[in-house]
C-alpha cells in the first residue's frame, strides 16, 4: 500500500479554490511555473491518517478546451494521468457552470471528486442541494465544504485518500455528446442535473452585492467612489506610517552607535568603518525606516479590498476609458498590479492573450508609480505641506500622492492611445470580466499573507539593493579627482539638462544612481547636497526641507521632481522583466524611452510656462 | 435582436451566437448556449461595458461582444 498520493484541484475562477487550497495545505506551499509555460503553478501538501498527499492547484478555468495557456496546462496535467485524484471545486450557488467543468474532467479521468464549495452562501440564498442525488447522477463522490470556515475539509481529505487508494471507485455516468458543439450538450446535461438536485425554492432577494454594485459600478458614482476610497487608503497609509517610521529611525540611529562602537573596538580602520556605517548601514536604515511602515499598511489594505472583490469593479469602471485608448480591458488589472510593483505588473500582462495588446500593457506599466516610488511622492508631499502650513496638514501629502496617481493613470491611457494609433495598431480582442459577489475577507489570513508575500518580498528586494547603493554613493562622494568629488563631476555634467527641466544636475544624478531601486533616490540626493561624507540621518523632515531650500528648491522644483518621479526609466528589475517577457531589447529600450521622454518634455514645458508667466 | 439592444433590467433568452472561433468557444464555456436566460443588470458609462446576470453569476461584456449574441426579449424586472 502506498503512503503518499498526488491530488489536483480544478475549478472555475472565483469558486474559492485558492482558499480551499490554502485551507488544505496551510503554509506548506511553493510556487513555480508549469514546465514550458508562463502559467503559475502552486503546490502544497497535507497529512491525513498517515498519508502524505501532495496537492497541485490547477489554474482556474471555465473549461478544458485547450484555447489558452491556462487551460492547456490544466488539460495536459489531467490527461497525463499522474494524479491519484482530481477535485473539481464548484460554487454551490452556480452549480451549472461547475458541473460543466466537472463533466469535462470526468471524461478525462474517472478519479474525480466534486467539491461543492461556498455552502454558506448557498444557505444564505436558501438554496438546498441533495448531495446523495447528485452523487447518483454523476457517479462520483460529492463533498460539500465551506473553505473559509474550514467546514467539510476532513471529509474532503477522506474522499481524496480513499479515491487515491482505490477504496472508493467513482464510475462517472457518461454524457451523450454533440459532436458539433460539445459545450451545449454538456450544459444541457448540467442544467438537467442541477434542476434534479435542487431542493426547496430559493427566495430571490436583493443581495448585498447588487445593492453595493448600484453604487460602486454606477455610471455616476463609480469613479468618485473609487477616488474617495483611494484617498482614504492613502490617508490611512501616510498618517499611520508616520509614528512607526519615527520609532524605526530612532532605533536605527541607536543601532548605528552600537555598530560604530563595535567596529571601533574591533579595530576597524576608518576607511573601512566609514563606508560600512555611513554608506551601507545608513542607506539600509533609510530604506527600511521609510518604506516598511507605509508598505505594512498599504499592502494589507490593498489585499483586503482585493479579497473583498473590488478589483474587477475598478476594471469595469475604467473600461470605457481603456476602450477609447484601444487597450485591452484586462490592462486596468495589470495597471493596478503596477501600483504595487511595476515588475509584477509586467508579469501580470500575461493574462492578456493578444500579443499586441499585451505589449501595450507592458510598455505602459511603468507610467503608474510603484510602491518603491511612493516614498518619493510622500516625502515631496510632506515638503509641499510644510511650505503651506495653513492647509489642513494631514491631508496634503495624501492629496499630492493621489493627484500624482490620477495623472499617472491619464498618462497610461494617453500613451496607450498613442501606441494603438501608431506602431501597435489593430482590432481590439474581446474581453470578458466576471464580477464575483463581494465576500468578506478573512482579515487574519490576509494580514499574514500580504505581509509574507508582498511586504517582506518588496522590502527584501529594496534592502538587497539599498546596501550596495549606499556604499557606492559613499564612494562617489568621497573619491576626488582634481580636488572635486566624483559625485560633483557627474552632477555638473548633468546640470544643464537638469536646469532646463526646472531641476538640477544632482537630482538627475540621484535618479540615475537610483536605477536599481527608486527608494534610494532621496538619500543619494541629500548626501550629494550636503557634500558631507555620509547619508543624512533619516529622522528629520524639517532639516531635509532646509537642505532642499538651501539648494534653491522652490515649489516648481518639487513639482518637477514629482513629475520626473512618475515619468522616467523603469527600475532595473522592471527593465530585466520587460526584456524577459518581450524577448526583445528593442521593446525594452522603447519602454525606457517613452516615460523618460514624456517626463523630460513635461518638466521643460512646465518650467518655461512658469518662467514666462507674468507675475 | 442582440444582447446589446436590451436595456437595464430587461431579460432575454439566447437564440444563437454570431461569434466564431475563440470568442464563440469562450461564450459557450460561460454557458451562453441556446435557450439560456440572461438579464442586463448594470450598464456602464456610454453603454459599454455592461454587466449581465447569467447562470448565477455576473459577467461584464463590451458592446462589440454583446452584439455577437442573438437573443429574444422575455420581459423586465430588477
Amino acid at each position: 500500500m502506498k503512503e503518499s498520493c498526488l491530488a489536483a484541484l480544478a475549478g472555475n475562477p472565483n469558486t474559492g479554490k485558492s482558499t480551499l487550497f490554502n485551507a488544505l495545505t496551510g503554509l506548506k506551499q511553493h510556487t513555480g511555473n508549469w514546465p514550458g509555460k508562463t502559467v503559475e503553478m502552486k503546490k502544497g501538501s497535507f497529512q491525513h491518517h498517515g498519508w502524505t498527499c501532495e496537492v497541485v492547484d490547477l489554474p482556474g478555468t471555465y473549461s478544458l478546451t485547450p484555447a489558452s495557456p491556462e487551460e492547456e496546462a490544466a488539460r495536459d496535467f489531467l490527461r497525463s494521468g499522474n494524479s491519484d485524484a482530481v477535485v473539481v471545486v464548484a460554487d454551490a450557488t452556480c452549480l451549472e457552470r461547475g458541473l460543466h467543468l466537472a463533466l469535462q474532467v470526468m471524461q478525462l479521468t474517472p478519479k474525480t471528486i466534486l467539491c461543492l464549495n461556498l455552502m454558506d452562501e448557498a444557505k444564505r440564498q436558501r438554496l438546498r442541494l441533495d448531495v446523495d442525488e447528485l452523487e447518483g447522477e454523476l457517479g462520483i463522490p460529492v463533498v460539500p465544504t465551506t473553505a473559509t470556515k474550514g467546514e467539510g475539509l476532513e471529509e474532503l481529505k477522506d474522499a481524496i485518500i480513499r479515491v487515491a487508494q482505490g477504496q472508493l471507485q467513482p464510475r462517472p455516468v457518461p454524457v451523450g455528446s454533440d459532436a458539433d458543439e460539445p459545450a451545449a450538450a454538456l450544459y444541457r446535461r448540467a442544467e438537467e442535473i442541477a434542476a434534479r438536485v435542487a431542493r426547496g425554492s430559493p427566495v430571490p432577494r436583493p443581495s448585498l452585492t447588487s445593492r453595493l454594485d448600484k453604487l460602486v459600478i454606477s455610471p455616476g458614482f463609480g469613479i468618485p467612489f473609487m477616488l474617495a476610497l483611494l484617498a482614504g487608503v492613502l490617508w490611512l497609509t501616510l498618517v499611520g506610517a508616520g509614528y512607526p517610521s519615527e520609532l524605526l529611525a530612532a532605533a536605527f540611529s541607536r543601532g548605528e552607535r552600537h555598530l560604530s562602537l563595535l567596529l571601533n573596538t574591533a579595530g576597524f580602520p576608518r576607511w573601512l568603518h566609514d563606508p560600512l556605517v555611513l554608506g551601507m548601514y545608513r542607506g539600509l536604515a533609510w530604506v527600511v525606516a521609510v518604506m516598511l511602515p507605509p508598505m505594512a499598511i498599504f499592502f494589507p489594505l490593498f489585499t483586503l479590498l482585493e479579497d473583498f472583490g473590488l478589483l474587477p469593479r475598478i476594471a469595469f469602471n475604467l473600461d470605457r476609458s481603456f476602450q477609447r485608448a484601444g487597450a485591452h480591458g484586462k490592462q486596468s488589472l495589470t495597471m493596478a498590479m503596477g501600483f504595487g510593483c511595476n515588475a509584477a505588473g509586467v508579469v501580470a500582462a500575461r493574462i492578456i492573450d493578444s500579443p499586441r495588446e499585451r505589449l501595450v500593457a507592458v510598455l505602459t506599466n511603468n507610467f503608474v508609480p510603484c510602491n518603491g516610488r511612493f516614498p518619493l511622492l510622500m516625502v515631496m508631499g510632506g515638503v509641499v505641506a510644510a511650505a503651506a502650513p495653513a492647509l489642513a496638514g494631514g491631508w496634503v501629502p495624501s492629496l499630492v500622492v493621489m493627484g500624482a496617481m490620477v495623472v499617472s493613470v491619464l498618462a497610461t491611457l494617453l500613451v496607450s492611445r498613442l501606441l494603438t494609433a501608431t506602431i501597435l495598431r489593430g482590432e481590439p480582442s474581446f474581453f470578458i470580466l466576471e464580477l464575483p459577489p463581494y465576500r468578506l475577507p478573512r482579515v487574519g489570513t490576509v494580514l499574514v499573507r500580504s505581509f509574507l508575500d508582498r511586504t517582506l518580498a518588496v522590502l527584501w528586494r529594496a534592502v538587497v539593493v539599498a546596501a550596495p547603493a549606499g556604499l557606492l554613493t559613499w564612494v562617489l562622494a568621497n573619491v576626488s579627482v582634481q580636488g572635486v568629488t566624483l559625485l560633483s563631476h557627474f552632477s555638473a555634467w548633468l546640470n544643464p539638462l537638469g536646469r532646463a527641466m526646472g531641476l538640477d544636475g544632482m537630482i538627475l544624478l540621484a535618479f540615475t544612481l537610483g536605477l536599481p531601486a527608486n527608494e534610494i533616490v532621496i538619500p543619494i540626493l541629500l548626501m550629494g547636497y550636503l557634500s558631507a561624507d555620509s547619508l543624512l540621518a533619516v529622522e528629520d523632515l524639517a532639516a531635509m526641507r532646509a537642505v532642499l531650500t538651501a539648494n534653491g528648491w522652490t515649489w516648481l522644483t518639487a513639482l518637477n521632481f514629482i513629475i520626473f518621479a512618475l515619468f522616467h526609466w523603469p527600475c532595473g528589475t522592471t527593465l530585466l522583466t520587460i526584456r524577459r517577457e518581450t524577448g526583445s531589447c528593442k521593446w525594452t529600450l522603447l519602454a525606457a524611452l517613452l516615460p523618460t521622454a514624456l517626463g523630460i518634455c513635461l518638466c521643460i514645458v512646465l518650467t518655461i510656462i512658469v518662467k514666462l508667466w507674468p507675475m | 435582436m442582440t444582447l446589446a439592444d436590451l436595456t437595464r433590467g430587461q431579460r432575454g433568452r439566447v437564440k444563437d451566437l454570431r461569434a466564431h472561433g475563440l470568442l464563440r468557444q469562450r461564450l459557450l464555456d460561460l454557458g451562453l448556449v441556446p435557450g439560456t436566460p440572461i438579464q442586463v443588470k448594470f450598464v456602464g458609462r456610454g453603454g459599454s461595458p455592461a454587466a449581465y446576470y447569467l447562470r448565477g453569476s455576473l459577467f461584464a461584456l463590451r458592446r462589440e461582444t454583446a452584439e455577437q449574441i442573438l437573443v429574444e426579449l422575455e420581459g423586465a424586472s430588477l
